[in-house]
Parts: C-alpha cells; sequence; structure tokens
C-alpha cells in the first residue's frame, strides 16, 4: 500500500515530528489477527474482545452524563472539602459586571427593536455564564468561533460597547461594514470570526483553524501554543456539519473546545424533537474525544471546564475536547420569535425563578462580603447609562459609504462590478427624488 | 434557527423598512401599494375570469402564508399519502404556513424534523421513492446549501439513474421562502432559483400571488411526477393578500401567464419583483402617451414556457428581463440567450436585465443592490428609445 508520509516532516525539527501524527497512528498493513486471540483487531475496532452474549448496547440503560457544578443555586460551594476556585476576586468581579453589561445591553436592545430603531436582536439571557465563564479560560492568542447567541464572549474577549453598538446600528464604525444583520458581530483581535447565519457552519472550519494555529505555532517556538472555541447550540449539532466539524478535529487531533450550549431550544423545536440519546456529551464521546457536561448556570464550572479543556486540547499533540454547557432560553429565540406560541409562560417563570448565573454568582459574591446591594444599584445605573451613551452615538452616525456594497466580494471589484457601479450612479443621477442619500456618508461620491 | 432565523416577524411585525425608508419626494421607488395592484383579485368576482380556477367556487380572501396553509391543508384532506415537515413546522413554522395542521392531520403526517437541511432533503426523497407525496420545507431558501447534494445529485437524477426499476420521487415538493424583505442582509433575502434552474430534472417554481400559490403547490404535489422546489416570495407572505377559491383546483407548471397583455414592450418576470414592474409599467405607460407594456409571468422558471415569450417577444420586438437574484448567470441571461436565438430577427433593441448586482445583498445597501420602479423604469424607457 501507499504509505503516506507527513507532508511537514522534511521541514521541520526531527523532535517535533512525532507530536505531528497522531499518537494512535496505525498502518492498514500492520493490523494482523494473532492464533487464539479473544479479542478483534480489525482495523476498525482494534481491542474489541469477543463475546457470545448478543447484547444490544440500550442507550437508555447507562447511567445519564453527570452535569459537574462548582457552586450551588444559593452561591455556595458544592463540595466544601475542596479547594474554592483559582480565581482572584477582582476577576470574579469582573465577570460579574461582564455579565450584567451584556444583560442591561440585552434589555435595552430587545427594547430598541420595538421602538423600530433597530431591525433584529438576539438576547441571551440565561447564557451569560457559560459564554463569560468559558471566554475567560481563553488566552487573547485564542480564537473564537460563535453562532449568534455569546455577546458575552465578546464582552469577556474586549469588545466594547461602541463595538457593539456600532453593529447593531450598522453604521461607518462597524467591523462588518453595515453589510450584516445585527448581532453579527466579529473582532480582529482578540480574534472572534464574524457571526455567520447559516447555522453550524462554523464548526468544521473551527477544526481547520485549529489545525491550522496547531502547525503554525509547531513552527514558531516563541509562540504560546494557542486554541480554538468553538460555540454553538443543541440545535447546531443536528447539522451534518457538526459530524464533519467533530469528526475531522478529532482524526486530525485539533487542538479545539466545542462548547454546546444545550438551552432546551432551537426556535420552537424542543429538545425531545432534536435528538435522541444523551444530550450532545455523549456524542463527543462517540467521536473519541475528551467530555465533560456541565452546569451552564455556574460561571465557576464553566471556567474551571474550559481551562481543563484548554490544558487538554494542548496536551499530548493535541486533541479537540466537548462542553456540553446546561442551560435554559429564558428569553425568546430572537425579536422575531414570540415563544409563547409553543411553549408555557409558567415554564418561562418558573426556570427564571429557579436558577440564573448572574444571580448565583451575586449570591457567591455577596457571601463573600464582596458586593452589597448598594454596589449592584450603582454598577446597573452606570452601565445602562454608558449603554445609553453609545446607543445615541451610534445611531446618529453615517452608514458607510454605497461603494461599500461592492468592495470585499473579490480583493478587487471586478470590471463587471466596476461598470455597474457606474450605472447604479447614472440612476442615482437620472433620478435623483428616488433615492435619499443622506444616511450614507459621503452621499453620491461614496459610490465612487 | 436565525439561525438567526429569524422570520416570525422578519416581516410582518417590522414597522418601518429601516435600511431603505423610502426617499422623500420618490414619485417611482414608493413602498408598493398591495390593495390597488392589478396583480392581485382585491373581489371574488375576479376569479372567474381565470382559467383554471374553479367555476364558481366560493372563495376567501387569504395573504400568501395563508393560502400555502390553505393549498396544505387541501393536499393533506386529499391523500393520505400526503406528509408535511421541516423546522418548527410543527407549532405553524416560523412564517406560520403550516398553523393548525398538525392539531388537524396528527403528528405522523405533520412533524417537527430536526435541524438539517441535508437530512430534511434526504428524508424527503427517500419517502418519496417509496409513493409517498412529501412536502418538506426548509425554513430559508439562504439555508438550503446543505440539501444542494440531496437535491442535485439524487432527487433531480433519481428517474434517470433508476432507468428500468420505474423508480422516481414524483411528488416531492420542497418549499422554501425566499427573497427580500428589505433587512435581510446576507443570508435571509437569497433568492437562488438560478442554481435550481441550471439542473436538469428539478421542476424551480416560484407563485407571485396567494391563488397562484394554492394552484402551483396543488399541482407541484399531484400533477407532475417530477419532484418540484418551490420557492415562496417571503415578502409577500403577509404583504399579499387576494381572493383564492376555497376548494382544489390546480394551475400547470411550465406555462407562464401573461399578467397584463401589450404591444410595444414585453417584461419578464416572476415572484415579488413583478409588483415593481407592475409600477413601472403604469408609470411609463402615463409618462409615454400611447405605449403599451405586456407583462408576463413565468411562475415556473424551468422547465420554462419558451414558447409564450419567444411569442409575444416576436409580436413586441422588444423585451426586458426582472429579477431579484444576481444577473451574473441568472434567469435573465438564460431568457435572453433564447430571444437572442429564437426571435432574433424581430428584435427592434438589446434585450435588456434588470436584477440584482453581482454582490450580497448587504444589510444597508438593499435598496441600492435590488431592482426597485426607478430602475424598472429606466430600462423600459432605454428600450423603447433604442
Amino acid at each position: 500500500m501507499l504509505l503516506r508520509r507527513p507532508l511537514l516532516t522534511a521541514r521541520i525539527p526531527r523532535s517535533v515530528v512525532p507530536v505531528l501524527t497522531s499518537p494512535a497512528r496505525r498502518w492498514g498493513s500492520t493490523v494482523s489477527q494473532r492464533p487464539g486471540s479473544d479479542r478483534v483487531v480489525f482495523p476498525g475496532a482494534i481491542n474489541s474482545e469477543f463475546t457470545s452474549d448478543m447484547a444490544f448496547i440500550t442507550g437508555r440503560d447507562l447511567p445519564a452524563i453527570p452535569t459537574f457544578r462548582v457552586i450551588n443555586s444559593d452561591g455556595e460551594m458544592v463540595d466544601k472539602t475542596r479547594a474554592p476556585p483559582n480565581v482572584s476576586d477582582e476577576e470574579v468581579i469582573t465577570w460579574y459586571k461582564n455579565m450584567l453589561q451584556v444583560s442591561i445591553m440585552d434589555t435595552i436592545m430587545f427594547d430598541a427593536h420595538r421602538q423600530g430603531r433597530i431591525s433584529f436582536y438576539m438576547v441571551s439571557q440565561g447564557e451569560e455564564g457559560i459564554s463569560i465563564g468559558s471566554a475567560a479560560a481563553l488566552i487573547p492568542d485564542d480564537v473564537a468561533f460563535s453562532q449568534y447567541r455569546e455577546a458575552g464572549v465578546y464582552q469577556q474577549r474586549g469588545f466594547t460597547l461602541k463595538d457593539f453598538m456600532s453593529q447593531l446600528f450598522a453604521n461607518c464604525n462597524d467591523n462588518g461594514k453595515g453589510r450584516n444583520m445585527p448581532v453579527h458581530y466579529g473582532q480582529k483581535y482578540p480574534r472572534i470570526i464574524t457571526v455567520s447565519s447559516p447555522l453550524a457552519t462554523q464548526i468544521p472550519q473551527a477544526s481547520g483553524a485549529a489545525y491550522a494555529l496547531k502547525i503554525k505555532d509547531l513552527q514558531n517556538p516563541n509562540q504560546a501554543p494557542r486554541v480554538v472555541a468553538c460555540y454553538l447550540g443543541e440545535g447546531a449539532a443536528s447539522e451534518g456539519d457538526f459530524h464533519a466539524g467533530l469528526n475531522i478535529a478529532a482524526t486530525r487531533s485539533c487542538p479545539v473546545i466545542f462548547v454546546v450550549r444545550n438551552n432546551g431550544y432551537a426556535i420552537s423545536t424542543p429538545t425531545i424533537e432534536q435528538y435522541r440519546g444523551d444530550g450532545i456529551a455523549s456524542r463527543g464521546v462517540g467521536y473519541g474525544m475528551d467530555t465533560i457536561r456541565v452546569d451552564g448556570n455556574d460561571v465557576f464550572a464553566m471556567y474551571e471546564a474550559m481551562s481543563e479543556a484548554r490544558r487538554r486540547a494542548l496536551s499530548d499533540g493535541c486533541q479537540p475536547v466537548l462542553i456540553e454547557a446546561m442551560s435554559y432560553r429564558v428569553s425568546h429565540h430572537s425579536t422575531s420569535d414570540d415563544s409563547f406560541a409553543y411553549r408555557a409562560r409558567v415554564e418561562v417563570e418558573d426556570w427564571k425563578r429557579r436558577d440564573n448565573p448572574i444571580i448565583r454568582l451575586r449570591k457567591w459574591l455577596e457571601n463573600k462580603g464582596l458586593w452589597n446591594e448598594d454596589l449592584e444599584k450603582e454598577t446597573r445605573d452606570s452601565m445602562r447609562q454608558a449603554v445609553l451613551k453609545e446607543f445615541k452615538e451610534a445611531e446618529r452616525l453615517k452608514k458607510p459609504p454605497i461603494r461599500e456594497a461592492f468592495t470585499d466580494v473579490y480583493e478587487e471589484i471586478t470590471e463587471e462590478a466596476q461598470e455597474q457601479m457606474k450605472e447604479l450612479k447614472r440612476i442615482i443621477e437620472t433620478y435623483p427624488d428616488e433615492y435619499d442619500l443622506r444616511p450614507y456618508q459621503d452621499g453620491l461620491k461614496g459610490l465612487e | 434557527m436565525v439561525r438567526p432565523r429569524a422570520p416570525r416577524c422578519l416581516i410582518a411585525q417590522i414597522p418601518r423598512r429601516y435600511y431603505s425608508a423610502p426617499s422623500p419626494a420618490a414619485k417611482l421607488n414608493l413602498p408598493l401599494d398591495f390593495k390597488t395592484t392589478p396583480l392581485l383579485h382585491h373581489t371574488p368576482a375576479t376569479l372567474s375570469s381565470v382559467p383554471n380556477f374553479p367555476a364558481g367556487a366560493t372563495s376567501k380572501r387569504l395573504n400568501l402564508f395563508q393560502a400555502i396553509n390553505s393549498a396544505l391543508r387541501t393536499a393533506l384532506s386529499s391523500s393520505d399519502k400526503v406528509l408535511l415537515f421541516g423546522e418548527d413546522v410543527a407549532f405553524g413554522g416560523v412564517f406560520r404556513c403550516s398553523m393548525d395542521l398538525q392539531s388537524e392531520f396528527g403528528s405522523d403526517r405533520v412533524f417537527n424534523t430536526p435541524l438539517t437541511e441535508q437530512g430534511i432533503a434526504g428524508f424527503a426523497i427517500g419517502a418519496a421513492a417509496e409513493g409517498m407525496k412529501p412536502v418538506a420545507e426548509l425554513q430559508f431558501a439562504d439555508y438550503m446549501y446543505p440539501a444542494f447534494d440531496q437535491i442535485v445529485n439524487e432527487a433531480a437524477k433519481f428517474r434517470y439513474r433508476e432507468g428500468n426499476t420505474g423508480v422516481n420521487v414524483g411528488g416531492l415538493v420542497i418549499r422554501m421562502p425566499c427573497g427580500a424583505v428589505g433587512h435581510g442582509a446576507l443570508y435571509h433575502t437569497q433568492s437562488p432559483e438560478s442554481l435550481f434552474a441550471h439542473i436538469p430534472g428539478v421542476r424551480v417554481v416560484m407563485p407571485r400571488s396567494p391563488a397562484q400559490a394554492k394552484g402551483l403547490l396543488l399541482s407541484s404535489i399531484f400533477e407532475h411526477n417530477d419532484p418540484v422546489i418551490f420557492m415562496e416570495p417571503k415578502g409577500l407572505y403577509r404583504a399579499a393578500a387576494e381572493y383564492v377559491p376555497n376548494e382544489y383546483y390546480t394551475i400547470p407548471l411550465s406555462k407562464a401567464e401573461i399578467v397584463k397583455p401589450g404591444k410595444d414592450l414585453t417584461i419578464i418576470s416572476y415572484g415579488q419583483p413583478l409588483y415593481h414592474c407592475s409600477a413601472a409599467i403604469s408609470a411609463i405607460e402615463k409618462t409615454m402617451k400611447g405605449v403599451n407594456i405586456e407583462l408576463i409571468d413565468l411562475r415556473t422558471i424551468y422547465p420554462w414556457d419558451r414558447q409564450t415569450v419567444l411569442e409575444s417577444v416576436r409580436r413586441t420586438g422588444r423585451a426586458v428581463v426582472v429579477h431579484e437574484s444576481m444577473v451574473n448567470y441568472g434567469v435573465g441571461a438564460e431568457v435572453a440567450a433564447t430571444l437572442q436565438e429564437g426571435a432574433f430577427l424581430r428584435l427592434e433593441a438589446p434585450v435588456k436585465r434588470v436584477a440584482g448586482w453581482s454582490t450580497h445583498t448587504g444589510l444597508t445597501y438593499e435598496q441600492f443592490i435590488l431592482p426597485d420602479v426607478a430602475r424598472i423604469f429606466d430600462a423600459i424607457k432605454q428600450t423603447l428609445e433604442y
């Protein structure tokens, strides 16, 4: 058979070569069955014992994968014998403030949609702990791919209120040049790839990006090894790209962490109609990757699980890791959805009362004497003011120039598109009353 | 889902068009007036003049999503082979097209699928191969690409590949909302009909109105043994309302409709832009006295009614093709090439295309990218004055 050698072998120092190859590498031609063996040595299952007991595996007979938590809903350590989370008080307060900031922005922007000031919005109510706890375990050089309900990842990674508002109002300061629907944020550094509406497309991309980081970091010893964090919802895990992305990450030993937000609903579809089996976590095991299920309302559990996932992702020549973060989508899917058409109001109210990542962390902070009602009020007021200030500024700024409708399709505007721009200009000049160019930077000149 | 699968109000509950407010002085690019457009049956009386509509039938005023709902209800009651499924279909669908159908017909026949377009399409193909009539819903045309392999390599080639076994996927209909609403940006705006139209083996249909949608959808399910891609302009779901016959009726596929006869120029279009064309025609006929424009609705984009279009343009000598999706390698290119081959000696002017520019539909730029009344008006004028 053709023995394929790793392409890069010749170009990198011998000492790092073994890291490039999967630890369990085996060549098809070397698999053989010893006479009298008690197990199968087929290439596809190298350590499977023979049995005369015809036992089908029934998933529901197996114990459900447990859910890891550090603090309970009263903000107290679940296991009082273990050490408290290894995080400074200042950092925990930063997390709390970041969660609060996202939640306040959500309230204001959801209302802004009702008032007709933005066309669309999606809140992440109830899921702030997942985004912020996980992003807190990343280093700035790590790369994130998000879905669309991870404003907290952006907040934790330095996306400013001005950045949020510029995107939401599609103004001339928007990184996306006014092209994307609201909440499709993107950031250059720390890198977060711009949100794409189609579901699950980011998953195989995250695997490829992680592979690239692995190769690049091997080639550059001065670079601290990096991972990719890939966020998705449990609905997206039904797409073919989920299988593709996880399987390829496993086979190429990519340092990627899949953070699956399981919030119970994909628009109207409850998890019972989305999948059978033990959540998404059980599938991580199926792909041969280290997997954990975490209480998404527990920011410490998220942080600890993500830190350990990051360590594992970069160990033993790299490997993918899956975290299933359990939560409940307290909000409607988006401003385009009225979830009471498919779930009872009382169900939502129950969940709101039962648990919430922000309230839980606040209790922890209060238990430690780090927070109180006065600080809460003061912080909320100043955050609200800050959001409204950036809101007003962003809203009155102009949209980018109209030429941005045509740029960036290709690296250079094609000859055909240039002609179309000229034709558009001619039309606007011929029918000036038909177009309102005042909202756009440079008006008609912006088309040149 | 929305993904930002946004929907339910992507259209309806939005109070204004954020990024494409009409210019204060506009005379052409005004909001479409669906209350007076001649493209809709504003009273039951005009229904009887339409071929294919059942004579003397009772009718009811419905918008496009209600008419689709009525067609689906009619189909589900007409044959127990009809199945209806897709993402969020059970509670009525994000655009409300399947409202109440699960409670009326049960969860064996009307059901939610997991979130997988390739799965939905493949599942539907398999069910059709076993003789059912699956109506599969993809939540947005923008999200059909994972299903493209199933559609192009499987649905379209099924009968051809099976040959003498005779197995085919007739009865399969894949529905998807398409087109612009003014704030859908890159992924809630697309109209990928020309991608499907490039593939022999699937029929590609796009209705312009509620009454047409019901007849074309029933025809797709029951009257043809070919897989059908049924594209519903989502901007019309709530906006376009007209009288729709209550009972079963069909409108033939691959047959265009001359919506408005005329002698000087033929406009060929389909779906939502027909309303812009109609507005542009009335403006030009007011401005240029004596001019009379013919408007053709293709209704089926492929296999298309070449003869009706060729016959019209041989008569008028001038043609403009209008569609929302990008001009490059679009439906307009196919129509223009066919006219050049089949009506060359009768052409008085080059065939003009008014379509989306060759770019993506960036949020704040939609009004400049997609065809509007002014651009269609200008194209008619230029073609007449050529």
